[in-house]
């Protein structure tokens, strides 16, 4: 199989697994890194000290692209804000977009996060926007220059799967970037398969931080997403109705 | 001399013509606990969302037999909306001044206790000796006095807190909305406020005189915050001055018809139960014990799994501890409700009630990462 790499503002991976940094122990992200072979790891900024106790900064491995992300903020200027504040911490040019302006549900405000990225984008961040599945909205993030679309997959936090399948399928099929499925993947399974509907990559946190074992379920997602991608590029069988014999009873007509 | 009316306006006070106040008073007197059956229980814990009738069920007596079961999905929800994260703060009093008569309140204006006030210096020390501690959030505390800690001087402290730490929180007495929006601009971006009772009655009874008096003008404190500015708001009742339960739903309905009116605006709940005060030793939570204290945290995370929880200083260091493991988020540590105490030897200004968990930030730090959980410092960006 030829070269098969993930391609984001012109950084090459080998990992389609961007793993998240919250909602367990700092000792444990590490671990959870290496056993799902993740080179790409999300990390709130307001979360990071300048120093002092707990500073999750001091837990991300050596190595590993960090992904700041801009949660909390309620709006395009504030995150803006952020990514600037991230940059100039030291986090590097990549930034995922969140813009949510919902306590309850956390969904993504397209709108705010379009007009963010057009910023970001134009001072040369390598920009993530996390979204609402909206093909339209897909489409002005590519035109205000993205590097890929995050579409959810379900409301953040809650492992339900795929409840966005069919709009992030069309999303795939009519967008030119790549598509980095985040929020709401449960488990492992599901992982797999939107990388086998063509997804470019997949980012977890809830469904590895709420696992038992959380550097074995890191491992979990990090080979089904790799199994996802090799379906994908293998090509899947048709999917028929009605059984296809393999010795077929109109055979004799050659 | 003569009682006011306790649902008036008192001059220069702001009314925002709410429809929250009316909606909670209709729905919590609908709140017969008695009413619900171990089948409503189990109907609420089946669902993926709760309506503000199964939290009812919930907080019903029938819900104590189902405590364990609560404390589990509790524990759930409070995986997937916060994983193992608690977040940690202290309280500093800066003036126990007051001019209520709030009767079971050790700062209680009629009180013989030291009365106290930090001046700029003093704040400054306190701030520098919790700041050295590791710890990144404060919440700023005062008696209700616009006499002695006005506006303009929580403003100040406001702007020192900020030089010091991440995140600063208020729990003063409520003020209008463009005070608010003054001190969100002097760095404060969370207000918190109990109701005490959501009972107009017993709170007419209990509030004999002061600005606090004015029962309306507090229940729309945290809608007054939100139209300044502020990210968030959190609720309250003091548990065990009227029927708890009641007192425990209302709370929650009223953070819950915040948020649907707010949808921006983050929740939080605190669930303080009566403590002994200088004043008076004879205070005790009465009914609310520790499973029914337990039962309204898991009722709480069960409704609002979103919110934020506070377990307080109130409650023994074995309790909060198994909270935060279950349901509970935000822990306070190294607390001293007097004033003045974080820079000197001792209190200036006498405390507001008894805690029961005097542990400083390091042990709790400790206690909390034996048990799996993770402490974080501060959780938001100010930009």
């Amino acid at each position: 199989m030829k070269e098969d790499k993930l391609i984001l503002g012109g950084h090459e991976f080998e990992s389609r697994f961007i793993l998240g940094s919250g909602k367990y122990s700092l000792e444990l992200i590490k671990a959870a890194c290496e056993n799902a072979g993740a080179e790409i790891i999300t990390l709130a900024l307001r979360r990071a000290n300048s120093g002092g106790a707990a500073n999750i900064l001091d837990y991300i491995p050596k190595g590993v692209t960090l992904l700041p992300n801009t949660s909390g903020a309620r709006n395009a200027d504030e995150a803006v804000r952020i990514a600037r504040l991230s940059r100039e911490a030291g986090c590097g040019d990549f930034v995922k977009i969140e813009v949510i302006r919902d306590s309850k549900y956390l969904l993504p405000d397209n709108a705010e996060t379009i007009k963010a990225t057009e910023i970001l984008a134009a001072e040369g961040f390598v920009v993530l926007p996390y979204m609402y599945p909206d093909l339209n909205a897909a489409r002005d993030l590519e035109n205000a220059g993205a590097a890929a679309i995050m579409p959810l997959a379900a409301p953040i936090g809650t492992n339900k799967g795929l409840c966005t399948r069919e709009f992030i399928r069309i999303i795939i099929e009519e967008c030119s970037l790549p598509v980095i499925v985040d929020a709401g993947i449960g488990k492992p399974s599901q992982a797999c398969e939107v990388m086998e509907m063509g997804a470019a990559a997949v980012m977890a946190n809830t469904a590895i931080a709420s696992a038992r074992d959380i550097p074995a379920m890191a491992e979990a997602f990090g080979a089904a997403v790799k199994a996802g991608r090799t379906a994908y590029l293998a090509g899947l069988g048709a999917v028929r109705d009605v059984a296809s014999a393999s010795s077929p009873l109109t055979g004799f007509l050659g | 001399m003569e009682k006011t009316n306790h649902m008036e306006y008192l001059p220069g006070m702001e009314n925002i013509g709410s429809e929250i106040q009316n909606k909670i008073m209709e729905m919590t007197a609908s709140f017969n606990s008695g009413d619900f059956t171990e089948e409503d229980v189990c109907r609420a814990l089946e669902k993926d969302v709760c309506s503000p009738r199964d939290f009812m069920a919930l907080l019903s007596p029938a819900g104590e037999n189902f405590l364990e079961e609560m404390a589990v999905k509790a524990q759930k929800e409070r995986t997937a909306h916060f994983g193992n994260s608690v977040y940690m703060f202290t309280p500093l009093y800066i003036s126990n001044y007051c001019e209520n008569g709030c009767v079971y309140c050790g700062f209680n204006c009629k009180n013989k206790i030291r009365r106290a006030r930090l001046n700029e210096a003093e704040i400054r020390a306190e701030m520098e000796n919790i700041a050295a501690t590791g710890l990144t959030e404060i919440l700023l505390l005062t008696g209700e006095s616009r006499k002695y800690s006005d506006v303009e001087y929580i403003g100040n402290a406001c702007k020192i807190a900020s030089e010091y730490f991440k995140l600063v929180g208020l729990e003063i007495y409520p003020v209008n909305s463009e005070e608010y929006k003054y001190l969100h601009e002097c760095g404060a971006d969370f207000v918190t406020v109990f109701q005490e009772t959501y009972n107009p009655d017993k709170y007419d009874v209990l509030h004999p005189v002061g600005s606090k008096r004015v029962f309306p003008y507090r229940v729309n404190t945290q809608e007054r915050a939100v139209m300044g500015g502020m990210r968030g708001v959190g609720f309250g009742a003091l548990l065990g001055l009227d029927d708890f339960r009641r007192d425990a739903f209302a709370a929650g309905y009223h953070a819950y018809l915040i948020q649907k009116k707010y949808p921006h605006a983050e929740i939080a709940l605190s669930c303080p139960r009566l403590r002994p005060t200088k004043s008076d030793g004879n205070i005790n939570p009465g009914d609310v014990d520790e499973r029914r204290l337990l039962q309204i945290i898991c009722a709480y995370r069960i409704f609002l799994p979103y919110s934020g929880i506070t377990v307080s200083t109130r409650e023994r260091a074995e309790f909060r501890d198994n909270a935060m493991k279950i349901a509970a988020t935000k822990i306070s540590a190294g607390v001293d409700v007097g004033i003045g105490g974080h820079s000197t030897s001792e209190d200036k200004g006498d405390g507001q009630f008894e805690i029961s968990d005097p542990r400083n930030f390091d042990e709790i730090y400790r206690a909390l990462s034996s048990k799996g959980l993770q402490p974080v410092m501060h959780d938001y960006i100010y930009v």
